[in-house]
C-alpha cells in the first residue's frame, strides 16, 4: 500500500509507466499478460477448470448411483426435461415404466407419471472429496417413489444411468492424465536436463534412447504391457500401473523441449553474466534458467495431457486398460463398440462428447500458453 | 551421406533389438510357464502329451534357464522364421498372422500417402490465403481431426452409415472375396474398400501436418527473398512454389518419420472398430486370451516393420532435400 502511494504518478506518464511495468515484470507475469489477450485459450482454460471441478464434485452432480443396475431399465432412452406443465413453471420429467413387448421380447418404455425435478435433493449416499459423508445431490427427482428414476442421458445395457456414469468417469479419466503427465514430466525434465548439461556421451545416449522410443508404434506396446497386468489386481493398482505404462512411452517430447530450451538458454548473455559473477551451476539452473523456460514446460505439459487422456481412453476402450467396476470414458465407450448396440441405443455415444471437448480445450489452452511463453517474441 | 545411412541403419537395428526384447518380455509376463499352459490346452482338446514330449518342449524353450538364455533361444528361432505356436488357434503363429500384417502396412501406407497428398496443397492454400474463409474452414476441420481420436471417428462413421444407408461399412473385402485366394478381382475389391479406413486413419495426421506446413510457409513468406522474387516480376504462383514452399518442406517431411509409427498404432485400434482383417483385432484377442506367442510376434513384427518404414522414409527425405545431404557432408 505504502509502495503504491510512493509510486503514484500523474496520468501523463501512463505510457511510460506501462513500459516500465513491462521492463520490471517477471517472466510469469509477462506470460500471463500475453495469455490474457488470447480469448480462445482463456475460454478453453475456463472449460478445463470446469471439467476438473466436475471431477471433484462428480458424485454431487450425479443423479443416480452409477453402479446401480436394473434389468428392467436396460437401454432406457433419455428423458426429456419439461420446464412447463401446461402454462405453469414446473420442471418435471415423465418417468418411464418398462414392460416387455410380447411379440418382439424387447423392452419398451411407456411414459407414465410426471415427477417434479428439484435441486439439492436426497440421493444415494457418498463422501464428498472422500471425506464428508452426505446424500445431497445437485439435481434429482423430488419425492420419487421406488422405481421412479431420472435418466437425463438414458441408460446402458445393464440399466445404469449414463449421465451419472459419465460424470463419475470424469474423475478417473482426467486424473489419470495428470498422474501420467507428472511422471513423464519428471522423466522428461530430468533426462532432458541431464542430456543438455552434461553433453558428450551422456547426451548422445539419451538422444538415441529418445529416438528409439519415438520410432516404436506405441499402442501395440501399451496393449501388450497393459494386458500383462494380473487379473487379481485391485482397481487402484491397475490405475497406477496404467499411468506408469502411459508415462514410460510419453516422456520423450518433454525431454526434447527441455533439452532444446536448455541448450539455447545456455548461450544467452544473462547466463554468461551469472557464470562470470561466480554463480554455481545449480544456482544458474534453478535461479536463472528455470524461470525462463518454466512457461514452455507448462505449455508442453498442457499439450501432452490430451494425448495421455486419449491413450487411457483407447486402452480402456479395447478392454485392456482399466477394468469394470472402474468407470472411465474409455470403459463407457467400450459399451458403444458394437454396431447393434449403437443402432438400438445411439445415446451410448454420449461419452464421446466430453472426450472431444476436453481434448480441444487442452489443445487451445496449450497453443495459447505456448504463444504466450515467448513474452519478448 | 554414406556415413549417415550407416548410422541410421545401425540405429534401426538397435531399435528392432529393443523391440524384440520388449516383445519377449511381453511373452514372458503372464504368470506360469507357457509349456504348462500349452499342455493343459492340448489335454483339454483331447490330445494327450507324454512326459517325454513335455520335457523336450521345456528343453526347446529353455524353461528354467535365465531370461537371456530363453531370449537367445527364442530370437534364433524367430530369425529362422519359426515364431512358435499359437495356443488359441493351435497352428503356427506365422500361419495365423498370414496376410494380416501386410494389410496393416498397406492401410498405414495408404494413410501416409493420403496425408501427404492432402496436407501439402491445403497447407499451401491456408498460408497463402491466410484468414480467408477457406483457411478458417480447414483450420476448423483440422482441429476436429486433431481432437477426435480416430477410433471415435470410426465409431461415428460406422453408426452414421448404418443409420442412413443401412450398410455395414466395415471390412476390407466384399463377402465373396473374403476367403478367396488372391486374384486380380480381389485386389480391385481391396482398392475399393481401402479409402474409408485410410481417410479415418489419416485425418488426425493431416490436421497436424497442415498446421505445421501453414506455420512454416507463413514464416518463409515474410522473408525478404520473397519480396525480391516478386519485385523481379516472377508470376505469383512461381514465386510461391519455387522458393518458400521448398524451404518450408523440410520440417514437413521430417515429421513424416514419426507419423508412420503413429499411423501403425492408429490402424490397430480402428481395425477393431471397423473389423478390418489386419493384425489389430488379432492382437487384442490374443492379449485377452493370453495367447502370448501370437501377441509377442505381432508386437515384434509391427515394431520391426515400422522401423524399416521409418528408415526408408529417412532415406527418401535425404534424397529429396539437398540441404540434409549437404549438412551431413
Amino acid at each position: 500500500m505504502l509502495a503504491r502511494l510512493f509510486n503514484a504518478k500523474p496520468a501523463v506518464e501512463d505510457a511510460a509507466t506501462a513500459e516500465e511495468r513491462v521492463a520490471v515484470a517477471s517472466q510469469l507475469k509477462l506470460t500471463w499478460w500475453r495469455f490474457r489477450r488470447h480469448r480462445l485459450a482463456m475460454a478453453s482454460g475456463v472449460i478445463v477448470i470446469l471439467f476438473y471441478l466436475a471431477a471433484g464434485f462428480a458424485d454431487f452432480l450425479a443423479t443416480m448411483d452409477p453402479h446401480d443396475t436394473e434389468s428392467a431399465r436396460s437401454y432406457a432412452p433419455p428423458q426429456a426435461i419439461h420446464l412447463f406443465d401446461d402454462v405453469s413453471l414446473r420442471p418435471h420429467v415423465t418417468v418411464l415404466r418398462a414392460r416387455r413387448d410380447p411379440r418382439t421380447f424387447r423392452m419398451v418404455h411407456d411414459q407414465a407419471t410426471k415427477v417434479d425435478l428439484g435441486f439439492f435433493v436426497e440421493g444415494y449416499p457418498y463422501a464428498l472429496f472422500g471425506l464428508i459423508p452426505t446424500t445431497t445431490h445437485l439435481l434429482g427427482l423430488k419425492g420419487a417413489q421406488p422405481g421412479e428414476t431420472l435418466h437425463i442421458l438414458g441408460t446402458d445395457r445393464l440399466g445404469r444411468d449414463l449421465w451419472s456414469r459419465l460424470v463419475v468417469a470424469t474423475r478417473v479419466s482426467l486424473t489419470i492424465g495428470l498422474v501420467s503427465v507428472v511422471i513423464s514430466l519428471f522423466l522428461g525434465v530430468l533426462l532432458g536436463g541431464v542430456s543438455a548439461v552434461y553433453g558428450g556421451i551422456v547426451d548422445t545416449a539419451i538422444q538415441r534412447v529418445i529416438e528409439i522410443v519415438r520410432s516404436m508404434p506405441t499402442i501395440p506396446l501399451w496393449m501388450g504391457l497393459a494386458a500383462a497386468l494380473p487379473n487379481d489386481w485391485s482397481v487402484t493398482r491397475i490405475y497406477f500401473a496404467i499411468t506408469v505404462i502411459i508415462a514410460l512411452l510419453a516422456w520423450t517430447d518433454l525431454a526434447r523441449v527441455v533439452r532444446g530450451k536448455f541448450l539455447s538458454l545456455r548461450e544467452e548473455d544473462f547466463v554468461t553474466a551469472a557464470e562470470l559473477s561466480g554463480a554455481g551451476q545449480l544456482r544458474i539452473i534453478f535461479r536463472h534458467m528455470l524461470p525462463s523456460f518454466l512457461s514452455h514446460i507448462i505449455a508442453a505439459t498442457s499439450l501432452a495431457l490430451p494425448a495421455m487422456i486419449i491413450s487411457e481412453t483407447s486402452l480402456s476402450f479395447l478392454g485392456l486398460g482399466l477394468r469394470p467396476p472402474a468407470i472411465s470414458w474409455g470403459i463407457l465407450l467400450q459399451d458403444a463398440q458394437n454396431i447393434e448396440a449403437l443402432a438400438l441405443a445411439p445415446w451410448m455415444l454420449a461419452a464421446a462428447a466430453p472426450v472431444i471437448v476436453i481434448i480441444l480445450a487442452f489443445n487451445f489452452l496449450g497453443d495459447g500458453l505456448r504463444d504466450a511463453a515467448d513474452p519478448y517474441g | 551421406m554414406l556415413a549417415f545411412t550407416v548410422r541410421r541403419l545401425l540405429l534401426a537395428i538397435l531399435t528392432i533389438w529393443v523391440i524384440s526384447v520388449l516383445a519377449f518380455a511381453i511373452i514372458q509376463l503372464p504368470p506360469g510357464d507357457f509349456v504348462t499352459a500349452y499342455i493343459a490346452q492340448l489335454s483339454a482338446s483331447g490330445a494327450s502329451v507324454s512326459e517325454a514330449e513335455a520335457v523336450s518342449l521345456r528343453e526347446l524353450y529353455g524353461l528354467g534357464q535365465p531370461f537371456y538364455v530363453q531370449y537367445a533361444k527364442w530370437i534364433v528361432r524367430v530369425i529362422a522364421g519359426d515364431f512358435g505356436v499359437s495356443m488359441e488357434w493351435n497352428r503356427p503363429v506365422g500361419e495365423v498372422i498370414g496376410d494380416r500384417l501386410w494389410l496393416t502396412m498397406l492401410i498405414s501406407f495408404a494413410a501416409l500417402i493420403l496425408i501427404w497428398g492432402l496436407a501439402l496443397p491445403i497447407g499451401i492454400y491456408s498460408a497463402v490465403r491466410q484468414y480467408s474463409i477457406g483457411d478458417y474452414l480447414f483450420t476448423l476441420i483440422g482441429f476436429i481431426g486433431l481432437a477426435v481420436p480416430n477410433f471415435l471417428l470410426a465409431l461415428v462413421v460406422m453408426y452414421l452409415s448404418f443409420r442412413f444407408f443401412g450398410a455395414n461399412v466395415g471390412g476390407l473385402f466384399s463377402s465373396e472375396y473374403e476367403l478367396a485366394g488372391w486374384s486380380w478381382d480381389k485386389v480391385v475389391d481391396l482398392i475399393k474398400h481401402l479409402p474409408l479406413p485410410a481417410i479415418i486413419l489419416a485425418l488426425g495426421g493431416t490436421a497436424q501436418l497442415i498446421r505445421i506446413m501453414r506455420a512454416n510457409l507463413l514464416d518463409e513468406l515474410r522473408r525478404p527473398y520473397v519480396v525480391t522474387a516478386r519485385a523481379k516480376g516472377i508470376p505469383e504462383y512461381r514465386v510461391i512454389l519455387k522458393y518458400p514452399v521448398r524451404a518450408a518442406l523440410n520440417p514437413f517431411a521430417s515429421t513424416v518419420a514419426y507419423l508412420f509409427p503413429y499411423l501403425v498404432s492408429g490402424s490397430v485400434i480402428i481395425s477393431i472398430v471397423l473389423s478390418l482383417p489386419t493384425v489389430g483385432p488379432l492382437l487384442v484377442r490374443s492379449l485377452i486370451s493370453q495367447d502370448m506367442f501370437l501377441a509377442g510376434t505381432i508386437v515384434l513384427l509391427l515394431g520391426a516393420l515400422t522401423v524399416v518404414g521409418t528408415f526408408i522414409s529417412d532415406l527418401v527425405l535425404m534424397w529429396v532435400d539437398p540441404r540434409i545431404r549437404h549438412q551431413l557432408d
